[in-house]
């Protein structure tokens, strides 16, 4: 790939937008098509786009494997939490409507909003621990 | 109009399904499968499901193809000569096939609004969302809140599953001096 | 009614189900282990096509509430088949994985030359 130097400048170009974009899709999901795992899927996509352009080392220096695999477990982990917060405000788990000292609109946005950041950060590490898994294997 | 569109692109979807089932060499199958979902995510579009399209975009054309050219890269591209006669299991594709079109003749049309399914649960989400949470998008609303329980499991398969892949793939550091 | 509205009434499941059939066949008559993932993928977006096309009302908008609008899609199926669209690539490539790993210890993914190997081992053993 030493030699591609189009891809190289149009993903360098590209990766920090489609990061943006994927930041966009979480937090525009509320009021537009998108959510935790698209975005967690588009964010995986563009560090993705890095490894296969500029070698798993590079991507794996950017995006340590230590850190994905910390985040795999800690998405699930938010997301179960905020569901037991609400057990702390007197409602069932994963309801979330007192959250906000009893303000059940409120409460609910930060619920969703809590629990999207769960999903994006358990999917993107997923699809990215299992992209570098795949591409660590080499060729026997 | 829209069903025009819809039944074009769902010929193209089946056209393409084909070329899946002929042709031998797995890169091209590969391939085919990418734009096969781009074209499932364009009749998504059409169906009004525009979270899934983009979904399905993402990860069936994106994702899912970078996984399946990287197991093409561990394994084998080109597949083997059929050793048996497919003719059994396209008897059974096709009586399977034939039976289940039967039984679409008494489903409601496509389109109609006064269906059992869009007159009970979806309905009622749609009514109480804006009261009740607030967000406009109710994919989004059904998916956090209302049916939280499910989003929290189904991220605890894909979390489970790339635990899977980890522990099939990985090459982890110390195993590696054991075997030097 | 025209033949065309009679088609378009039902087309969807029409294509749905040739799309299941196809998933189904190269499952069963395929044995290489790649193709079979893949075929089963191709079942797999037929369902989901399944699940979305009743949802669909003709003339509507996608779920996402506005004033102007008041004819919207099922927003149910949608969110079913969102959460089945990540597990099912996460499936797929766990699926992939045991291919590959199957390669790195038989030489090979095609189940019509890995059988004879088990067989053979078994009578060894």
């Amino acid at each position: 790939m030493r030699l591609d130097t189009i891809l190289r400048i149009v993903a360098k170009i590209f990766i920090p937008f489609i990061l943006m974009f994927g930041l966009y899709v979480q937090l525009h999901g509320d009021f537009g098509p998108g959510g935790g795992f698209q975005a967690g899927v588009i964010v995986a996509a563009g560090i993705i786009l890095y490894g296969i352009i500029y070698g798993i080392n590079a991507a794996q220096r950017a995006v340590p494997p230590g850190l994905v695999e910390a985040m795999m477990p800690l998405g699930v982990a938010i997301f179960a939490g905020v569901g037991i917060a609400g057990f702390f405000t007197g409602r069932n788990y994963l309801d979330y409507s007192n959250l906000m000292h009893g303000d059940m609109v409120h409460g609910q946005h930060w619920g969703v909003f809590l629990v999207e950041i769960g999903v994006l950060v358990t999917v993107s590490s997923t699809m990215l621990a299992i992209f570098y898994a795949f591409a660590g294997r080499g060729r026997e | 109009m829209e069903q025009l569109i819809n039944m074009v692109l769902l010929t193209l979807l089946a056209l393409i399904t084909f070329g899946i089932i002929r042709v031998r060499n797995l890169f091209a199958v590969v391939v085919l499968t990418s734009a096969y979902s781009f074209l499932m995510a364009s009749v998504m579009m059409v169906l009004d499901a525009v979270d899934v399209a983009m979904t399905e975009a993402s990860v069936g054309a994106g994702i899912s193809t970078v996984l399946a050219l990287g197991a093409l890269y561990l394994t084998k591209t080109e597949e083997a000569e059929p050793r048996y006669s497919p003719l059994l299991p396209a008897v059974v594709a096709g009586t399977t096939g034939a039976v289940l079109i039967f039984g679409t003749l008494d489903l409601p049309p496509f389109g109609s609004a006064d269906t059992p399914l869009n007159t009970h649960v979806g309905a009622d989400y749609l009514a109480r969302n804006m009261a009740e949470t607030d967000i406009p998008n109710v994919v989004t609303s059904v998916l956090a809140s209302y049916r939280g329980f499910d989003t929290l499991g189904e991220t605890t398969v894909v979390f489970t599953a790339g635990i899977g892949v980890l522990m099939l793939l990985k090459r982890w550091r110390k195993a590696e001096r054991r075997e030097d | 009614m025209t033949l065309f509205e009679e088609i378009a009434q039902h087309y969807n499941y029409w294509v749905t189900i040739l799309l299941m059939v196809s998933g189904l066949y190269i499952v069963v008559a395929k044995s290489n282990m790649i193709k079979r993932l893949l075929g089963l993928s191709v079942f797999q977006t037929s369902v989901y096509l399944l699940y979305l096309s009743p949802g669909k009302i003709l003339g509507g908008t996608p779920p996402i509430l506005a004033s102007e609008y008041s004819v919207y899609a099922n927003p149910l199926p949608h969110v079913l088949i969102l959460t089945a669209i990540v597990v099912g690539v996460a499936t797929l490539a766990l699926g992939l994985a045991l291919a590959v790993r199957i390669n790195e210890a038989f030489g090979s993914i095609e189940e019509d030359e890995i059988v004879p190997v088990i067989d053979r081992e078994d009578h060894a053993a």
